[in-house]
């Protein structure tokens, strides 16, 4: 057998993708071929071209084995799991509650220790048969009751599991009940694990309810020249830190962060910010959407994944702001921090120059995480999305053509009005302009698949099948996902790095973090172990003879 | 933290906080990953399966594949029938599994959905398509995760197994039947070694040795090798005995009383065995079965364990433990501790069992002049709250018990699931008296080094 992890850019090349399509679909009876074949794209880079249409954010087929989660696990587990003074209360039965019980790797660092953290705790209604025949309402009051007397919390929310929901259990008026008689802010999330296709469900309903019931309550202005917000960022293995670390050195205030190491009163004070960043554009664009209209707040994409990234982004930020000190500043910063950088990614650059890489992984990560296989020579040739939707893949300018079904339709719309007292655009229509005129370019996202080479698979929603026959086909030098795939793509010899949690490792953003990067990736792809699959005696049985009788 | 308590009356807590148990569904895939080529399904939101495959595959760092009917909003109020069929056949024609195990979730539960009709029924509309793939066996289990736990889930699972497969074709000559409850992969090799030593053929439901615990290997298996063969299953009605482990488990539950009740094979219900009171307990039906002596090999294992407990005594004697997990576990981990000389102060479970107790004095009485404090159907801040005063040198049980060890600063000895924060979940072997030895210098090293650790001086002559 050959070695499983030798990889030869040159037989890639000779891969046809769109037989790789085809092989994919084989197996699929002809109705879950019809769907799969719109959601599996052979990329085409051309200027002026139109973005090829992908299939994305429509519902798994089922008993294909995906990677998606529920509304649930995106409204808890994803948006509300990082921040760590709201006690959640997840209202059904126990699974649920305990499978989001800080599994993210999601970090937090409280200011000193009389500084609440619950984000340790689990808690739960644990509903029981009783609660569903008769109703789960009286518990969860006396829950969050309980909650109030033991923790004394700033605030509650309340999570609906599937049966919640079926039973018809109302948590938005205990909510609103609660919060009457205890004097402090509850809500409730109607995140029931059917609703919507995946995850993203959940973010969604997550950042209504926090936008509705918390952003604008303090309007407190933090001291700081430059004060952003931080969009779509979770903490993951620390990467909010490092990115706070660079941006302090910058002297830009982040005043929240949605929601990576976040506290309740920075949602509330997040309308004080003068500019909204956006990591993840999946998870959170149309937050940015409502601040602008609301308190007319701008908003960028930006990403600090990947060195030269996180240099394009400081400077995009200070571009924004105007200032010629803040510029200065930044390119200081960029200047101490980037040698470092550069003597770790040509060192593992020299090891990993020319393999390939696959990346099926979240909303923004399978796109971001290119950049930082850019940087030490690695080509991703195929990618796709977990839970996206179309305009992460095509980019934004699709966004009118994209068709409301009735699983976007069960996600409630905010209807968003200037704030009377708060609105404040931030820059005159002439600033505006100028900037633009200037290439300064706002709610700008074009996606994945642009930046994807010619001929490169993108694979919405990929299942565990496909995943197979993929690695099977390309034999990648690197496979990236969760842990879910993790173990099935390294029985097949391919190592698999968790852009979810991250393995145990990280931060990855920043500039630290892109050298825990590349060092990460190097140990990986570089391993000896692959070649110890076969024993000696398997691999080559005349060769172990001749040692024996030597 | 806040964790002074305001409640001074012993008046259960609404919300439970920090839960020590997970959801039945959870414990019905764990059990149908230990049959030979199958694949777990749930009937309910694509969110479970997905839950749990991560929560299963953190602790054994193999692939579990769980697929789900997927179902939406227009499915919980039309029905799942029709999610359930075409996910069926999509797992029929991908992964050419011998057995598709199909637990249902609280959404389904919930809704009303007759798994038990849709199977059937699928068996009637796609009998074709059945046979093209090999007629797979499709068992159905009901795990509404709003009634029991994990353990339940599991226990229904291997029950359903033995009750919809089962029969008195004769497979294999000697055949014993054990059923040994959630287990680790390298605990069940060991329990089929010894059965073997015996001169007899195991038939070990569930099993995960290979499922759960697989080689490295350069043609990957889409369901991976290993669990009882479902042939193996069929004749479960023709061995000599049953032997079921659980002190905690109901007659109305256990898997062997269904093969007694319908097919006369004789069952022993044992303690799980660990330590060296319920190992020899289960030496003694193996050798009742076979007419056979105890082979020299466990002879010997038995003799140095016995001599490793006058050893170790100096370390551990009156030291006290809080003991939480699943109730056969704990009850188990509580009768070898017992005989150690470590005094058990709390043995709690988050699973509701009218069993737990009475086991635990079972396990206890002939030793203790008191029993140790014992919580059924309770969470990390109950047993937090009880332990705290019954000050315990050490912890034995899950992960989640970190917090309470991290507080107290003392060791906690990671078994029994999940074990997300150590290495190696799958290869602890507890049981028998070289699994029970291997706990032990476990146990007897964590005292050591806690002792060591807090000396100011760090003397390494101990």
């Amino acid at each position: 057998m050959k070695a499983l992890n030798e990889n030869i850019p040159i037989e890639t090349e000779q891969i046809d993708p769109q037989e790789v399509k085809q092989e994919l679909l084989r197996k699929y009876p002809t109705k879950v071929a019809r769907k799969r074949a719109k959601q599996i794209i052979v990329n085409k880079v051309a200027e002026e071209q139109e973005m090829q249409e992908i299939g994305a954010n429509t519902r798994t087929i089922p008993g294909i084995i995906t990677q998606r989660g529920c509304t649930y696990a995106g409204c808890k587990g994803v948006i509300m799991g990082p921040t760590r003074d709201i006690v959640n209360i997840t209202h059904g039965p126990i699974g649920c509650g305990f499978y989001s019980w800080l599994t993210r790797r999601n970090q937090t660092r409280p200011d000193g220790p009389e500084d609440e953290n619950f984000m340790t705790y689990c808690f739960s209604t644990d509903m029981q048969e009783e609660n569903i025949v008769f109703g789960g309402e009286k518990k969860l009051r006396a829950a969050i009751q309980e909650a109030y007397d033991l923790f004394k919390p700033k605030a509650i929310s309340i999570f609906s599991t599937c049966p919640v929901g079926l039973i018809g259990d109302d948590v938005h008026s205990v909510a609103r009940e609660m919060k009457e008689e205890l004097g402090i802010n509850i809500f409730g999330f109607s995140c029931e694990g059917y609703k919507g296709v995946s995850q993203s469900a959940g973010h969604h309903i997550a950042n209504n309810g926090i936008f509705k019931n918390v952003v604008g309550l303090n309007d407190n202005v933090k001291e700081g020249k430059y004060k952003i917000n931080l969009l779509g960022e979770y903490n993951i293995g620390g990467d909010a830190f490092e990115i706070d670390r660079i941006l302090n050195d910058c002297e830009i205030t982040v005043v929240s962060t949605f929601s990576g190491n976040s506290t309740y009163d920075q949602f509330a004070n997040a309308h004080t910010a003068d500019l909204n960043t956006i990591m993840c554009h999946r998870s959170i664009n149309y937050v940015a959407e409502m601040m602008e209209t609301k308190f007319g707040i701008p908003w960028i994409k930006i990403n600090f994944i990947g060195a030269e990234a996180t240099a394009k982004t400081l400077r995009k930020i200070a571009n924004y702001f105007e200032n010629e000190e803040l510029k200065q500043r930044v390119e200081e910063v960029i200047a101490r921090e980037m040698p470092e950088v550069i003597k770790v990614r040509d060192e593992v650059r020299a090891r990993c120059e020319g393999k390939v890489a696959m990346l099926f992984v979240g909303g923004s990560r399978a796109h971001h995480y290119q950049e930082l296989f850019k940087e030490i020579g690695m080509k991703t040739i195929s990618a796709g999305y977990e839970f996206a939707h179309r305009d992460d893949y095509e980019g934004r300018t699709v966004l009118p053509s994209i068709k409301v079904d009735a699983d976007s339709r069960n996600i409630e719309e905010l209807e968003i009005h200037p704030d009377p007292e708060r609105f404040r655009p931030r820059k005159t229509n002439e600033q505006l302009k100028k900037l633009q005129d200037e290439g300064f370019r706002f709610k700008d996202y074009d996606g994945m698949m642009r930046e994807m080479s010619d001929r490169s698979l993108v694979i919405d929603d990929i299942s565990q099948y496909e995943s197979e026959q993929l690695i099977e086909i390309y034999k990648p030098a690197i496979f990236c996902a969760g842990i879910k795939e993790k173990f099935a793509i390294q029985k097949k010899g391919i190592p698999m790095k968790q852009l979810h949690s991250y393995d145990s490792g990280g931060p990855y953003a920043g500039f630290r973090g892109a050298i825990n990067f590349y060092r990460e990736i190097d140990r990986m792809v570089n391993s000896k172990i692959w070649k110890s699959i076969k024993a000696p005696w398997q691999e080559s049985p005349e060769l172990a003879a001749k040692y024996a009788c030597d | 933290m806040k964790s002074k308590l305001l409640k001074t009356e012993k008046e259960p807590y609404v919300a439970t906080t920090d839960s020590c148990k997970q959801c039945a569904p959870l414990g019905a895939c764990l059990a149908f990953k230990g049959v030979e080529g199958s694949v777990p399904f749930l009937h309910g939101s694509q969110g479970c399966a997905t839950y749990m495959r991560r929560y299963v595959i953190s602790h054994f760092r193999e692939p579990v594949d769980i697929a789900s009917s997927s179902l939406g909003e227009k499915h919980a109020i039309y029905g799942g029938g029709p999610n359930l069929k075409l996910g069926l056949k999509n797992v029929m024609a991908k992964y050419h599994c011998g057995v598709i195990g199909v637990a249902t979730t609280c959404l389904t539960e919930t809704i009303g959905d007759d798994t038990p009709r849709l199977v059937k029924e699928f068996r009637d509309e796609f009998a074709d398509e059945l046979e093209c793939h090999g007629n797979p066996s499709i068992v159905n289990v009901s795990t509404p995760s709003y009634a029991g736990s994990h353990v339940d889930g599991f226990h229904s699972a291997v029950r359903a197994i033995v009750d919809q497969l089962a029969s008195n074709v004769p497979a294999m000559e000697n055949t014993v039947n054990l059923l040994p409850g959630f287990v680790s992969p390298a605990d069940i090799r060991y329990l089929k070694e010894i059965v073997h030593d015996f001169g007899l053929n195991p038939v070990v439901l569930p099993d995960i040795s290979e499922t759960l615990d697989g080689p490295a290997a350069s043609e990957y298996e889409k369901v991976p090798s290993g669990g009882t063969p479902v042939a193996s299953i069929k004749g479960m009605g023709t061995a000599l005995s049953s032997i079921e482990f659980g002190r905690c488990l109901a007659n109305s539950m256990g898997a062997a009383n269904v093969l007694e009740d319908r097919f006369n094979v004789r069952s022993r219900r044992l303690g799980t065995p660990i330590g060296l009171r319920e190992t020899d307990i289960f030496m003694d039906a193996l050798k009742e079965i076979t007419c056979r002596t105890i082979p020299i090999k466990y002879e010997l294992e038995r003799g140095r364990l016995v001599d490793s407990y006058v050893d170790g005594h100096k370390y551990i004697s009156g030291k006290k433990a809080v003991i939480y997990g699943d109730p056969d576990m704990v009850v188990a981990l509580t009768s070898f501790l017992t005989e150690i000389g470590i005094r058990p102060v709390l043995c709690a479970t988050g699973a509701k069992s009218q069993l737990f107790k009475t086991a635990i004095k079972t396990v206890t009485e002939e030793i203790l002049d008191e029993s140790p404090e014992v919580l059924d159907n309770v969470d990390f801040y109950d047993i937090e709250e009880t332990a705290e005063e019954l000050k315990p040198d050490v912890l034995l049980g899950s992960s989640k018990g970190y917090k309470l060890s991290r507080k107290w600063n003392i060791p906690l000895v990671r078994l029994g699931f999940p074990i997300h924060d150590r290495f190696g979940a799958q290869r602890i072997c507890q049981l028998g008296y070289k699994g029970t030895q291997d706990l032990f210098d476990m146990i007897v090293n964590a005292v050591i080094q806690a002792k060591q650790d807090r000396s100011p001086i760090g003397y390494t002559y101990i």
